[in-house]
């Protein structure tokens, strides 16, 4: 039955794309204020979707055409997927105020191909992302995850340049790869269970070996999408390389969405199929890539680089609530607080890296260069920028009130909880390195400017005032404790991640 | 052993070499064919469900011909892409590889903007 609001699902999937085709169509003069009509559009659209959820206090659903899934397909939104549609509004509207400043397109100047670009595949990845959030059906969200690739893989190669090129091919491939194993994965489900449909699979999964298969073979794909440390190889190059606005595009928003796929199919299709050691092997994975990422970060000579690598670690801890989330389910414990840590650590590391990389286009534009080694002077030219990137800095470290403390908080307690002291212990050294490269930047960035140097380019107001909002978005997101309902919990079935064997 | 335990297997086998092609090529253009190699794995697998859940008198199920129509649609334009950035690189590089440390034009210290 489609509910109260689900006519709003179909708008926020389709309001992006309708943006895209007008942009395309009127052309490079009209296409920011196209891009501008859409967000308004869609951030309401986030937040109706939010309201009708909560109002109503189980999932919206919208069956397209009317036909009800087997046959037909539905557009499903929970908890999970109205807190991260109205995340990722926040932040697309944050990075487009941001990105009139690069992109914009002033009248009287010749239309250029890059900005061009950028409105539409911004509007592109925001409408798959949205497709990604409510789907309820696992081949609607593969073709959602090839339109993410699509629309990101250009982003990392705006300005045309050979290198950037390559790191563009280089995640294509794996993009490609990780999507059709995970097409393949699904094939064997549907083969096996004769349904894609997201509520009806979960009903029929048995633990067998096909299950298991699909089930690897799908993580695993979706892995490599999400560049979880092994398969992380392809994203610094391909981050740090793309203009500021894409990066924060590429590095706060589109890994997020192959992550919440993990979650969709490991928590509402998978449940009583996952084991425990595979809960934690992928835990292991999260606390490697958390160990590695920031050790690196803390190698690298350039901000950019050193902010791709920081968010190498902090998928990892995106990751390290599937082991605590298993071991409550098994301990018959409440794992609600585990999956609510998940997302808040998506969505504060999502706006706080979103302001980073921005706030580091902004220093390199000042400096004409992003060395770490010679920031002296930036806190003066550009106080604001700086402000944001510690605040940014503090809600990756986990300080409070951040959202990034919060997030780390719920972990952690669940990590006690379940005894799982391991995960505890590499949450805070990864909090520790962290907190060293994030002052490192500070630091050297408050060194007075050498006697006589001058910014390159004076940098407007608004852009700067778009990085710090974001990152008060992040660093304050620690007053979603204060909310009297629990969002995210809103329309979850209650099903255990390990079956009641 | 029925036919679409044949393809299936056949499809399995096809999966596997492109997996290999796709792990041990260095040159982006082969893993480009061997994701093909994949694909087409995935789409002949696609095709045997649906001729093992043919019913009422149809050749085959029509819900996964409508998948295979659908991902092999996806797959060509990832492709298509796949080749338009390597044509790109070709022209800006005078290079296909992927390693970054290349003899031809090594931009190691080249600022991105």
């Amino acid at each position: 039955m489609t509910t109260d609001g689900g006519l709003l699902l179909a708008v926020a999937v389709l309001a992006p794309f309708v943006g895209v085709m007008a942009g395309l169509a009127l052309g490079g003069r009209f296409v920011v204020r196209v891009a501008f009509l859409t967000l308004v559009v869609g951030l309401g659209t986030a937040l109706g979707v939010a309201r009708a959820l909560v109002q109503s206090g189980r999932a919206v659903v919208y069956l397209l055409g009317g036909w009800a899934p087997p046959l037909g397909v539905a557009l499903r939104a929970d908890g999970l997927s109205a807190v991260m549609l109205v995340a990722v509004a926040v932040v697309i509207g944050g990075i487009a105020v941001y990105a009139r400043a690069d992109f914009g397109m002033p009248a009287g100047t010749p239309e250029a191909r890059a900005p061009f670009t950028f409105w539409l595949l911004l509007l592109a990845v925001w409408g798959s992302l949205n497709l990604v959030f409510v789907s309820g059906d696992l081949f609607t969200l593969y073709v959602a995850l090839e339109l993410l690739t699509f629309a990101g893989v250009p982003l990392v190669c705006l300005d045309g340049k050979g290198e950037t090129l390559r790191s563009a091919l280089r995640y294509l491939l794996f993009a490609l790869v990780g999507s059709v194993l995970y097409l393949l994965g699904a094939t064997l489900l549907f083969g096996a269970y004769g349904t894609l449909d997201i509520a009806l699979l979960a009903a029929r999964v048995r633990p067998e070996p096909i299950t298991w298969v699909a089930a690897a073979l799908m993580t695993t794909g979706l892995l490599a999408k999400t560049a979880l440390f092994p398969l992380h190889i392809w994203l610094p190059p391909a981050h740090a390389g793309a203009p500021a606005a894409a990066s924060a595009v590429l590095s706060a928003l589109v890994v997020k969405g192959s992550w919440f796929l993990v979650v969709r199919l490991w928590f509402d299709v998978f449940p009583g199929v996952i084991t425990r050691p595979s809960a934690q092997l992928l835990g292991a994975l999260g606390a490697s890539a958390i160990l590695v990422g920031n050790v690196v970060a803390l190698r690298q000579a350039r901000l950019k680089l050193l902010i791709a690598y920081s968010t190498v670690a902090q998928i990892g801890y995106l990751f390290l609530m599937f082991p605590l989330v298993a071991g409550l389910d098994a301990a018959h414990l409440d794992s609600g607080s585990a999956v609510t840590g998940g997302m808040l650590q998506a969505i504060s590391h999502a706006t706080a890296k979103a302001a980073m990389f921005m706030a580091a286009g902004l220093v390199y534009a000042t400096l004409g260069h992003d060395r770490v080694a010679d920031l002296r002077g930036i806190g003066r030219a550009l106080p604001m920028t700086v402000v944001a990137f510690a605040l940014g800095g503090a809600s990756l470290i986990g300080l409070p009130p951040s959202g990034g403390f919060l997030a780390k908080w719920l972990l952690l307690s669940a990590a006690v909880a379940t005894a799982q002291w391991w995960w505890a212990l590499v949450m805070l050294v990864g909090g520790l390195l962290t907190s060293a490269y994030v002052f490192l930047v500070v630091v050297r960035a408050m060194a007075p400017a050498e006697a006589g140097w001058s910014p390159k380019v004076r940098v407007p107001r608004y852009p700067q005032v778009a990085v710090l909002a974001l990152a008060l978005c992040s660093f304050l997101l620690g007053a979603a404790a204060l909310c009297p309902v629990d969002v995210v919990r809103i329309g979850r079935p209650h099903a255990a991640l390990v079956g009641s064997r | 052993m029925d036919t679409p335990t044949l393809f299936g297997l056949a499809a399995a086998i096809l999966v596997g070499l492109g997996l290999y092609g796709v792990i041990a090529h260095p040159q982006p253009l082969r893993k480009i064919l061997a994701f093909n190699v994949i694909g087409s794995g995935v789409f002949l697998l696609l095709g045997a469900i649906a001729r093992r859940g043919a019913a009422a008198g149809m050749g085959g199920d029509p819900v996964p011909q409508a998948l295979l129509i659908t991902g092999i649609v996806v797959a060509f334009s990832a492709t298509a892409v796949a080749v338009a950035l390597l044509l790109r690189l070709f022209g800006e590089t005078g290079s296909v590889t992927l390693s970054s440390d290349a003899p031809a034009k090594a931009d190691g210290d080249k600022p991105h903007g």
